[in-house]
């Protein structure tokens, strides 16, 4: 019999149907793969089976039994437990509190008693973990460990993980999944939540697809591949995005000269970086996170004055300008954080011209008609799934991207700076990003990109920049670079000689 | 000299009474991550309604737990505006506090009048625990509201801290989500502490009226209300922090009334702003390390 049976499930949000007569069957002792893109309606499935959501239809059956579960509460009842993606845990609270937080009886609360109790059920599951530690001192791995301890604390038997690995660095996802299959063993059910092919593959028995709310297939791991379930996510054969010929040198359209930089800290974090960048070439920014390249995308915003050095784009010297001043000369920019780039208050039409919001005012007031109409275009334009009155906070990660890339593209630059402009993105939005990028090297804009996914730094590049600790250890065609190569320059080793003026 | 300082202590304590009875209220509440400004009107109710209560029953004791129902009413109230609709807890604050007070001095109209002299009645006595012990019985010789309210530090403390509930109203002001999500009813938690919350404000309104005066006036509370907000922030959202905060105001306050009659030439309104001059200096050296509790100010939706 299987754990949990979810039958023709529908939930509406006006006016999307975000769950369209789902069906979803768990067996005990499996990881089951919710595998879809982002606003593919798994996580609203997943909220309905823990009682976050109501369905508008459908039934849920736990062993068999019908259950309506309209709390979380009732779904721990029932030993169903979820571990979310932005974390559920108290920072000021220790790791004890948080476990048994909810979960206690009668009146006192004896912090070494919870302290024992955890340490044990811990040790049970082999997590490990510090009792007493508050979780504000925790790393992120950490505190995932504490969220799965909570719901096990708890005798859940079914354990509801969306997008576990999202946050994770590498050496944290191979522990994740090292506990995810102990847990199996023990008898637990895992409902995996993802859009990553390779993890899905790797650690999960049975998958079922997802796309626009409805169910497009189950299948086993063994009976399937990657390229399948890629192209039951998106619904056609995935292609990766080519570039086409070689770039004929351009005019230089970007040079940085010997530019340095200080961080939040005050501590340098740009090294004397000299780069140009031309008319019709994708320049990448090829490194590990952290080396500087979110001061590099400042510099180029504006909103960070370089120490030394001088920008110049086409000639004109934007050293220390303004950020409106990079603009009106020219730069186009896709921050790193897209919901910092955005204001989640602000309709989707008002995002979409916060940059140029000269060009939309007449006689000193917003034109609102006009705003309207300019977002109502760009929204058909770039295939935006959302109103020009929506507000932007309402839109999923892919959508949004797609805003910030139409405001951006909207205002026609000549020089175009796009921070890791595909974290966190499903394949499809992923795939419209970087063919949009392309699309505007091929019209002769100078594209400055910033990657930590060397897959795509290979696919986009002309030419790939490798920065590490603050420097540029040394700029290769594309054609030229291997992964290998690649991986030795970014950490550290420079094949070049690069290593240019003192370390600091 | 010995005199002075004698009854500069035992002033300090009295003062310090209705700020720690207030004070700790309003932790209660801003622990579960409601800022609670319908403190200065909630402690006018409850010296109001301790006042009538106690002088109509002619039992001082029913006066104070009319007071208290009455705190937890208008806590309550607190909790239908920021709790359950949502509203703004700026606003819904001062507007507990216009309302409380206008009501309360409706009331006062209704029954009193307005006479000449304020309406008084026979206040609670001090005890005398140490009897006629030379300096110690003298200080310590305090009303038994005093006694409570310093019993209540620790009493609170043990409830924040080493009771379930206590880790309920801790998490809900931290992270109501995480607090949702755990299974515990951050609704009834919120209800629950601000309901504490405006007893204790009410009861440390109803010390002012019932205990110290003896009588009601208009401006009994005299902006206390507001001194608690600012102490709070003070002690760090820490129980045994509210008492030093408390005793550090009260013996300022305690000790402007003795600078006024030493016949300085100065204004006596100077004496009068000292304990307030000394809480703002107070606030901008603890207050710059303080750590609000995260959810405070932020109403609480599932989504």
């Amino acid at each position: 019999m299987p754990a949990i049976q979810m039958l023709g499930i529908t939930k509406r949000f006006d006016p999307v149907l975000a769950n369209d007569h789902v069906d979803f069957s768990l067996e005990p002792g499996e990881i089951h793969a919710l595998l879809g893109e982002n606003g593919a309606g798994k996580t609203t499935l997943m909220r309905i089976l823990y009682g976050l959501y109501h369905a508008d239809e459908g039934e849920i059956l736990v062993d068999g039994q019908l259950a309506h579960i309209t709390s979380p509460k009732e779904a721990i009842t029932l030993g169903i437990g979820m571990v979310a993606q932005h974390f559920t845990l108290v920072p000021s609270l220790s790791v004890a509190e948080n476990v048994v937080l909810g979960y206690t009886r009668g009146l006192g609360f004896d912090p070494l008693a919870a302290q024992q109790n955890v340490a044990e059920a811990a040790a049970r599951f082999g997590i490990k973990t510090d009792p007493a530690a508050l979780v504000r001192h925790l790393s992120v791995g950490e505190r995932q460990r504490i969220e799965i301890l909570k719901a096990l604390y708890r005798n859940a038997r079914v354990l509801i993980m969306d997008e576990p690995t999202s946050v994770l660095v590498p050496q944290e996802v191979n522990v994740l999944f090292e506990t995810l299959e102990r847990l199996r063993a023990a008898g637990l059910s895992v409902i995996f939540i993802s859009h990553k092919l390779n993890e899905v593959m790797a650690v999960c028995d049975r998958i079922t697809v997802l796309r626009q709310g409805r169910v497009v297939g189950t299948v086993d791991k063994t009976e399937t591949s990657q390229a399948e379930l890629a192209c039951m996510m998106v619904g056609r054969e995935t292609f990766g995005v080519v570039r086409h010929g070689e770039h004929p040198q351009g005019q230089v359209r970007l040079r940085l000269d010997h530019l340095n930089a200080l961080d939040n800290k005050g501590l340098p974090a740009l090294k004397q970086v000299s780069l140009e960048v031309q008319a019709g070439e994708i320049l990448c920014i090829a490194g590990v996170s952290g080396n500087g390249q979110a001061e590099l995308a400042r510099v180029l915003a504006g909103t960070l004055k370089p120490a030394e050095g001088r920008i110049l784009v086409e000639d004109q010297d934007l050293t220390g300008s303004d950020p409106s001043r990079f603009l009106a000369a020219g730069v186009g920019r896709i921050p790193e954080e897209r919901h910092e780039g955005t204001i989640g208050e602000l309709s989707v039409a008002e995002n979409m011209v916060l940059e140029r919001l000269d060009d939309f005012t007449r006689n000193g007031l917003l034109d609102r008609n006009l705003i309207r109409r300019h977002g109502e275009q760009l929204i058909a334009e770039y295939q935006i799934k959302a109103q020009p009155t929506d507000r932007m906070r309402t839109l999923s990660g892919g959508n949004i991207q797609k805003v910030v890339l139409a405001r951006a593209l909207s205002g026609k630059p000549r020089f175009l700076v796009a921070s890791q402009p595909t974290r966190g993105l499903d394949v499809g939005a992923t795939e419209y990003v970087r063919s949009k990028l392309l699309e505007q090297r091929d019209q002769g804009v100078a594209v400055l990109l910033i990657s930590e996914d060397l897959d795509e730094v290979l696919a986009l590049a002309d030419r790939i920049a490798v920065i590490y600790e603050g420097r540029i250890v040394g700029v290769i065609p594309t054609q030229e670079a291997s992964l290998e190569q690649l991986g030795l320059m970014m950490s550290g080793a420079c094949p070049q000689g690069a290593a240019r003026g003192g370390n600091s | 000299m010995e005199v002075l300082l004698i009854g500069l202590l035992a002033a300090t304590l009295r003062v310090a009474t209705p700020l720690i009875l207030g004070t700790l209220g309003e932790l209660f509440a801003e622990r579960a991550g409601i800022l609670n400004l319908g403190i200065e009107g909630t402690m006018f109710c409850g010296a109001f309604v301790g006042f009538v209560v106690g002088g109509a029953t002619g039992n001082l004791w029913f006066g104070v737990l009319a007071a208290i129902v009455s705190g937890i009413f208008a806590g309550l109230l607190m909790g239908l505006m920021s709790v359950r609709l949502g509203v703004s807890q700026h606003v819904s604050g001062l507007g507990i506090t216009l309302l409380l007070t206008g009501l309360s001095l409706f009331g006062f109209r209704l029954i009193y009048g307005e006479p000449r002299i304020p309406p008084s009645i026979q206040p609670f006595t001090k005890l005398s625990i140490l009897g006629q012990v030379p300096i110690l019985g003298e200080i310590l010789g305090q009303y038994a509201l005093t006694y409570i309210a310093l019993a209540l530090v620790p009493v609170c403390w043990w409830v924040l801290y080493r009771t379930n509930f206590g880790l309920q109203i801790r998490a809900v002001g931290e992270n109501p989500e995480a607090a949702d999500a755990a299974g515990v009813n951050v609704f009834l938690t919120r209800y629950l502490a601000l309901a504490i919350a405006g007893g204790l404000m009410a009861a440390g309104g109803a010390f002012l009226s019932l205990a110290q005066l003896g009588a009601f006036t208009y401006g009994i509370i005299a902006g206390r209300g507001w001194v608690c907000i600012a102490l709070i922030i003070f002690a760090n959202w820490q129980p045994v922090r509210v008492l030093w905060g408390a005793l550090l105001f009260g013996g300022v306050f305690a000790l402007q009334l003795r600078l006024q009659t030493l016949g300085l030439k100065l204004p006596y309104e100077a004496f009068l702003a000292l304990p307030y001059l000394v809480t703002i200096a107070a606030l901008a050296v603890a207050g710059r390390n303080a750590t609000y509790p995260a959810a405070l100010l932020k109403a609480y939706k599932r989504e």
